[in-house]
């Protein structure tokens, strides 16, 4: 693969020494099972998989399978807790709420060790991201459960019931909460599923709901892979789906619940356009190119995964984008200095380096920095492809992965042309120095989520959500309560 | 010649501290951090602007510089020592056989409000009185009344006046306000001859701030990248600790990288830091923090 050798002129010459985060303060059990009407219990069929380091590909722990049947007493503890849970007051709700929040932050350092073990991300990101916004949202939303009224003045807005959640492997705990805390805050009842190559954080957060005294049924959590997610979205007594993952798996659910009962919001992917003008603030945009699509290897769905440069800054902004990649640190996931970390699977990995070749069989001019992966364990250079056009399929197609497209653009209705053509529509970045402009282009460009001069950004009071193939509802803010209430 | 000021590079406060950040999160450890504490004693310009310096003051200071802590062994001494112009003599005859240069401020420090004629002979007294280095301040009223012409000619013109002594030239960044004033400042300095741009004179607070020190980073890379010169970078005031030092000398690395990473490039004016690095080497080597009496106050 080719090289480019010639952005080593301010490479690094002080190399840090190694600065793990310690591992002897956390627990992992051997073997975790599945938390069904506030015990935890042996999956019926007694099946077990593996969860690995994708750092190493060693295995941690075994996680327990799920069946349909595990999922049938998940679903019927949570009805039965629903009967005195819906009743229960928005006071009340709220303390349990605040209680899993403030257990969160005690236990932070664990979780964050335990995220980044088992997912692969770098501790930076699970200590200072991942971990403080999980707290974030179940703290945010307890302080809506008494306040229902408020949020939904002359509705009377009422819990749905059992509702059922399917979380993706990219922020485990963090959907978890974003999930999990509204969903409760309004008065339903659980049954969650993590994603299966990251299950561990969800499992540990049993551990703490446990402890909160919530009343059991209220949340159960399944492990298990695509069956154990298709068993929670058919199940009759669910009433209502939500769902953040892949596309595809987003439109076989609403297949699925088509023509039920059942309520859905969809958070799918995303093909993000991150756009640059000539009178943007450039040093911070490199950096915000960075931060756009190499935050979390790229396992980001509203990553900012196709770049538009203005022609007249084009060249400046590829020489600082190579140049900054150099300083990039690539390793193990647990080092504190560590900036890109392990892609979160082989199967990933495998559709990442699938995109690059189709990249290079297209005729991508490709770039990645001169660094040293680790040998074992699943890992990618981060990637650039320049001088491609959204007639590529690397430009159109969502790779999950620390690649970049780099398209350039001359004038304001180009960009806005490029930027939405794309069944995508989930986040776009502009950046510019000009407020005019950046109004302008916030009101022009089809998507759920547009940072100005900024990206990857995220707030528990923000509503989050897509247009478009991205999906549908909302999470985060206000707006996240809706999904979970029905009104007279 | 004076640059194009009009097409410079803006900066984006909330970016550049978000940048910041993640420089002052890095973790230095065990060997590259005594690595780093070596490198950071080795770029002080040992400093004292005082009105009450005296010349046996100044002697004392140069003993310092030469011999920070002979308990420790393999550590360097300190780059420079920095004076006003009257104390350059003293100080040159004290440092007599070491390779530690003489700086001297100038050009009617700190404010720089005199007549040209007056910083020209300010700055030829310190040259003539055997500075190695000249630092001098830009006319700061100039610069914020737009007048940048002025300033880039009086930069010249004592760059002129300093013969073979290097010319650091201070922008006194906490009266310039703004990062994009920075980046202007800095673009005149350089442009005009400057071998090092400085951040302050340390009599004006804010002194030297990392943002600041990013910005003007940034602008020596920009230059290094247009016309291949390399110009150096001094910090100056308010660094005060061996962990402030280390930050500073993270984002050196990962912003201008090897070439950099040394006294010809990189200088910190600075005076309690030495004694704050030397009881870091100490404890590094022994595992016990000693008492700051350990450490000679000169």
């Amino acid at each position: 693969m080719q090289k480019n050798k010639d952005n080593s002129m301010f490479k690094a010459s002080w190399t840090y020494n190694e600065a793990p985060e310690s591992t002897d303060h956390i627990q992992i059990k051997k073997k975790y099972d599945l938390y069904i009407d506030g015990k935890f219990s042996k999956p019926i069929k007694g099946k077990y998989f593996d969860t690995l380091n994708p750092s190493t590909n060693e295995k941690i722990a075994s996680v327990a399978e799920a069946t349909s049947e595990d999922v049938d007493a998940a679903v019927q503890a949570a009805k039965k807790a629903f009967e005195s849970w819906s009743k229960l007051t928005g006071k009340e709700r709220g303390k349990y709420i605040f209680r899993i929040a403030r257990l969160i932050q005690e236990r932070a350092r664990e979780f964050a060790v335990i995220e980044s073990l088992d997912g692969g991300k770098p501790i930076r990101e699970s200590r200072d991201i991942d971990i403080p916004l999980a707290a974030n949202h179940f703290f945010y939303y307890a302080g809506w459960a008494d306040k229902l009224a408020y949020a939904f003045p002359n509705r009377n807005p009422k819990p749905i019931g059992v509702v059922g959640q399917i979380i993706p492997w990219n922020f485990p705990l963090l959907m978890a909460a974003w999930k999990l805390a509204p969903a409760l805050a309004t008065g339903n009842t659980v049954v969650l599923k993590p994603a299966e190559t990251t299950s561990l954080t969800a499992l540990k957060l049993a551990e703490i709901i446990h402890e909160s005294g919530i009343p059991k049924g209220v949340v159960n959590i399944v492990t298990g892979a695509g069956e154990t997610g298709a068993a929670i979205v058919n199940h009759p007594d669910v009433g209502k789906i939500a769902f953040t993952g892949s596309t595809n798996v987003g439109k076989y659910i609403q297949k699925a619940t088509a023509g039920t009962h059942k309520k859905l919001t969809l958070e799918l992917g995303g093909k993000g356009a991150n756009i640059i003008f000539e009178d943007a603030a450039i040093d911070q945009a490199v950096e915000g190119i960075i931060n756009a699509i190499f935050f979390n290897q790229g396992h980001v769905c509203c990553a900012g995964s196709r770049l538009f440069v203005q022609e007249s800054v084009a060249d400046i902004v590829i020489d600082k984008l190579k140049n900054r990649m150099e300083t990039l640190i690539i390793g193990n996931p647990l080092d504190k200095n560590t900036d890109i970390g392990a892609i979160n699977s082989k199967k990933q990995l495998q559709t990442i380096e699938n995109y690059i070749k189709i990249g290079l069989n297209e005729g991508g001019e490709i770039y990645q920095p001169d660094c040293n992966l680790p040998k074992n364990g699943n890992w990618c250079a981060p990637t650039l492809f320049i001088n491609v056009s959204q007639s590529h399929r690397i430009v159109q197609e969502e790779i999950f992965g620390p690649v970049l497209t780099i398209q350039t653009f001359r004038t304001i209705n180009e960009v806005v042309e490029k930027a939405n053509n794309t069944p995508y529509g989930l986040s776009a970045g502009v950046w510019t120095q000009n407020g005019a402009k950046m109004f302008h282009l916030t009101q022009k460009l089809n998507a759920g989520v547009i940072w100005g001069n900024t990206f990857n950004k995220f707030d528990a009071t923000s509503p989050f959500g897509g247009t478009k193939e991205s999906g549908f509802g909302r999470e985060g803010g206000l707006h996240g309560l809706k999904p979970y209430v029905k009104f007279d | 010649m004076i640059p194009n000021l009009n097409n410079l590079p803006v900066y984006d406060t909330t970016g550049v501290n978000e940048r910041i950040a993640r420089f002052c999160s890095r973790s230095i450890k065990s060997s590259s951090k005594v690595e780093g504490l070596k490198l950071a004693l080795s770029m002080i310009d040992l400093t004292t602007l005082e009105g009450k310096d005296t010349t046996r003051k100044v002697q004392q200071l140069c003993y310092k510089a030469m011999h920070p802590h002979d308990t420790l062994k393999n550590i360097p001494t300190v780059a420079a020592v920095c004076v006003y112009p009257a104390f350059v003599k003293e100080a040159k005859k004290a440092l007599h056989g070491s390779d530690i240069q003489v700086a001297s401020v100038a050009t009617a420090f700190p404010s720089g409000q005199s007549s040209l004629e007056v910083k020209l002979l300010d700055t030829k007294f310190a040259v003539d009185q055997g500075a190695d280095e000249i630092d001098m301040v830009i006319s700061r009223g100039e610069f914020l009344a737009g007048n940048y012409q002025y300033v880039f000619d009086e930069i010249a013109a004592v760059k002129e006046a300093c013969g073979k002594a290097h010319l650091k030239v201070i922008l006194e960044t906490g009266e310039l306000d703004t990062l994009d004033n920075v980046r202007k400042a800095s673009e005149i300095a350089i442009y005009a001859g400057a071998d090092f741009i400085k951040t302050s004179t340390g009599k004006i607070q804010p002194a030297a701030t990392l943002p600041v020190t990013y910005v003007m980073l940034n602008a020596i890379k920009d230059y290094y990248l247009k016309t291949g010169k390399m110009i150096g970078m001094k910090p100056a005031g308010g660094i005060s600790t061996s962990k402030i030092a280390l930050q500073y000398l993270v984002m050196l690395n990962e912003v201008l990288g090897e070439k950099w990473m040394n006294k010809n490039y990189f200088r910190f004016g600075a005076s309690s830091l030495t004694n704050d690095i030397l009881m870091q080497l100490v404890k590094s080597e022994t595992g016990i923090y000693q008492s700051i009496n350990y450490f000679s106050k000169d």
